[in-house]
């Protein structure tokens, strides 16, 4: 079995945002660029799901569409675990345009599971993952919160509006993860590092593809009024600021 | 043309959410200067579909197979795919919660349909047809244009006013057929949450951080939940720690909500935090630092101590209650 897990590169997510001149892309001079928190996650899981020897994984490939400047990302990935990784040589334009690139791969390396991020916390479009199972017409579970094989079967719990359910679908296929699906994420060791100078990172030429959407401006939220404090011993107070002047109560 | 809009239901009901799509999806027919067909899938009776209408629905195409009766996002996709063809649709909304993260996406392939998720204001312009969308985690806004024929929207949840647009709804039951070979969700069990307010669905959340220091000391802010009808939230390190459930953690990496009041007892106020809760329509921060993050983003606060103010502020719940 075959695991390929998608990574995105986003700024820290401690980060000040600064938009560079256009106002339509965010300033990355001095941005520190890490693996997307969710993308971590899903690697970390891969990762313990092949120490199980009994699951049978072979190997676990992390594929990135961006350019050379995301070599770091994808190095830490390969410090964390992973055993090999294939970046798409493109500007990650939009979703569309990401997610056709991965499923063109995937047509061509057989995987039994992908892995997605539920998100990516810079452009927060839930999207990369469904769009690359519509793109290869195979399954796709979503809102995962644990997966785990039995006697071969990928048993997943899925989150619903109030509750959890427990699914299985036919390999191959593709799992959004959300929280849960690993603890903590796996920390690179120094031996780790080192061997991940000498894994191999295979590059592919994008295929010629127009994406269906462009950010042409970015805005900072508004600002909110500046905090209105109440004395700690007087929370009727704030009871009648709530009730009165916020109306929520 | 038309607007098509899908209209989840949990057994059998709709919620202010489903409302506020219609509502949303009416706002973007008048511009578009056309009508609104809301599709649900599901066993959902003539009386609560009819509802869609008062927001603006004038046409409820309701689709009761046994066969959809588990969430399958293929096939799911196929049958909302089918009807957006039949209905001509050139805008089609879907909320942003777990069940429209996993089939507007798939819809967009499906569709060659652009997709804008996580809106929160009517199309900024139609030419370009350019939304308004949450980026870089709250942190900016985008202004993104969508330039396929067909668009995809998915809408934040409580970022629209319900309005009523009382229509004469016709409901239209419809069998599509379903291609078995496409349901391949399997479900082994469900476990359901009852009795409490969800997260998710919650106008008030009350929420905790690591300054409540102890899990022994959550019962006053869970009576102050209680006692406002609100949800129950907190930070990462408390659910991590085991203090609290898993979901009940909010942020980046927790949920994200948009409630109508959050309320943050001993939370620092972490960018990470911020994350999941800045959508929140008023923030009241409780924090024992008055230099705290925190109440930079909080429209009310009270700097002092957690175990000491949420007794004062659950008696003074009780007294303007009474
Ligand atoms: C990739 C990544 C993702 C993350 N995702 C999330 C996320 O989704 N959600 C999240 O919450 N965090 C997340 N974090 C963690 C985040 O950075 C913070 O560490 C976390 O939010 C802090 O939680 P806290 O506010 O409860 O605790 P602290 O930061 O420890 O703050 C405790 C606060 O309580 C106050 N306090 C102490 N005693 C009292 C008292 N007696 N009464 C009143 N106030 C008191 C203190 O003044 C302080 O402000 C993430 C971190 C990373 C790196």
């Amino acid at each position: 079995m075959k695991i390929l897990v998608c990574i995105s590169n986003v700024p820290d997510t401690t980060t000040k945002i600064k938009f560079a001149e256009g106002n339509n892309s965010i300033d990355t001079t001095g941005i520190q660029w890490v693996i997307n928190p969710w993308d971590e996650l899903s690697l970390t899981r891969a990762l313990e799901l092949k120490d199980d020897a009994v699951n049978g994984i072979k190997a676990v490939t992390v594929i990135h569409v961006g350019t050379a400047a995301s070599e770091p990302t994808i190095r830490k990935a390969l410090a964390i675990g992973a055993d090999d990784a294939i970046r798409v040589n493109a500007v990650s334009s939009d979703a569309w345009f990401v997610a056709y690139q991965i499923a063109e791969v995937a047509k061509k390396e057989q995987f039994d599971l992908i892995i997605c991020g539920i998100e990516s916390s810079d452009f927060n479009g839930s999207a990369v993952g469904g769009m690359i199972s519509e793109f290869l017409g195979i399954p796709s579970v979503s809102a995962v919160s644990s997966i785990k094989f039995e006697n071969g079967q990928p048993v997943m719990i899925r989150e619903i509006d109030g509750g959890k359910e427990v699914v299985t679908v036919p390999a191959p296929f593709v799992a959004i993860v959300q929280k849960g699906i690993a603890k903590e994420p796996r920390i690179a060791a120094m031996r780790g590092i080192m061997i991940a100078r000498s894994k191999p990172v295979k590059l592919i030429e994008p295929v010629a593809v127009d994406p269906l959407t462009q950010i042409v401006e970015l805005e900072k939220p508004a600002p909110r009024a500046a905090c209105k404090f109440v004395d700690a011993d007087n929370p009727v107070q704030l009871l009648d600021l709530l009730q009165n002047e916020a109306k929520v109560i | 043309m038309s607007v098509l809009v899908y209209t989840e239901n949990w057994d059998g009901k709709f919620k202010k959410f489903s409302f506020e799509l219609v509502s949303y999806a009416t706002g973007v027919a008048k511009m578009l200067n056309t009508v609104v067909t809301a599709v649900s899938i599901g066993k959902v009776d003539e009386s609560e579909l009819s509802k869609l209408g008062n927001y603006g629905a004038t046409k409820i195409i309701s689709i009761n197979n046994e066969q959809l009766a588990v969430f399958d996002s293929q096939s799911y996709t196929s049958v909302i795919a089918e009807i957006s063809v039949i209905e001509n649709a050139s805008v089609i909304i879907i909320s942003n919660n777990n069940t429209g993260k996993a089939i507007a996406p798939r819809l967009s392939v499906r569709l060659k349909a652009g997709l804008g998720s996580g809106i929160s204001r009517l199309p900024l312009s139609l030419e370009p047809f350019t939304v308004y969308k949450r980026t870089y985690s709250g942190n900016a806004f985008a202004h993104l244009v969508i330039r396929s024929d067909i668009k995809i929207l998915t809408l934040a949840q409580n970022s629209f006013e319900l309005v009523e647009t009382p229509a004469n709804a016709i409901i239209e039951n419809l069998n599509p057929s379903v291609d078995g070979s496409l349901l391949k969700t399997v479900l082994k069990d469900v476990q359901k949450q009852s009795g409490k307010v969800l997260l998710t669905d919650a106008d008030i959340v009350v929420s905790g951080g690591r300054g409540m220091k102890s899990p022994d000391n959550w019962p006053p802010l869970v009576e102050l939940a209680t006692l406002l009808g609100a949800a129950t939230a907190c930070s990462r390190p408390v659910s991590d720690e085991g203090w609290r459930p898993h979901e009940e953690h909010t942020g980046q990496t927790g949920k994200i909500i948009a409630p109508n009041l959050y309320i943050a007892v001993g939370i620092s106020g972490a960018t990470q935090h911020l994350a999941g809760i800045s959508s929140s329509k008023y923030i009241v921060a409780i924090n024992s630092d008055k230099d705290a993050p925190i109440f930079q983003a909080a429209q009310y606060g009270i700097v002092g101590d957690a175990m000491k103010v949420l007794p004062k502020l659950v008696e003074a719940v009780k007294e303007i209650r009474k």
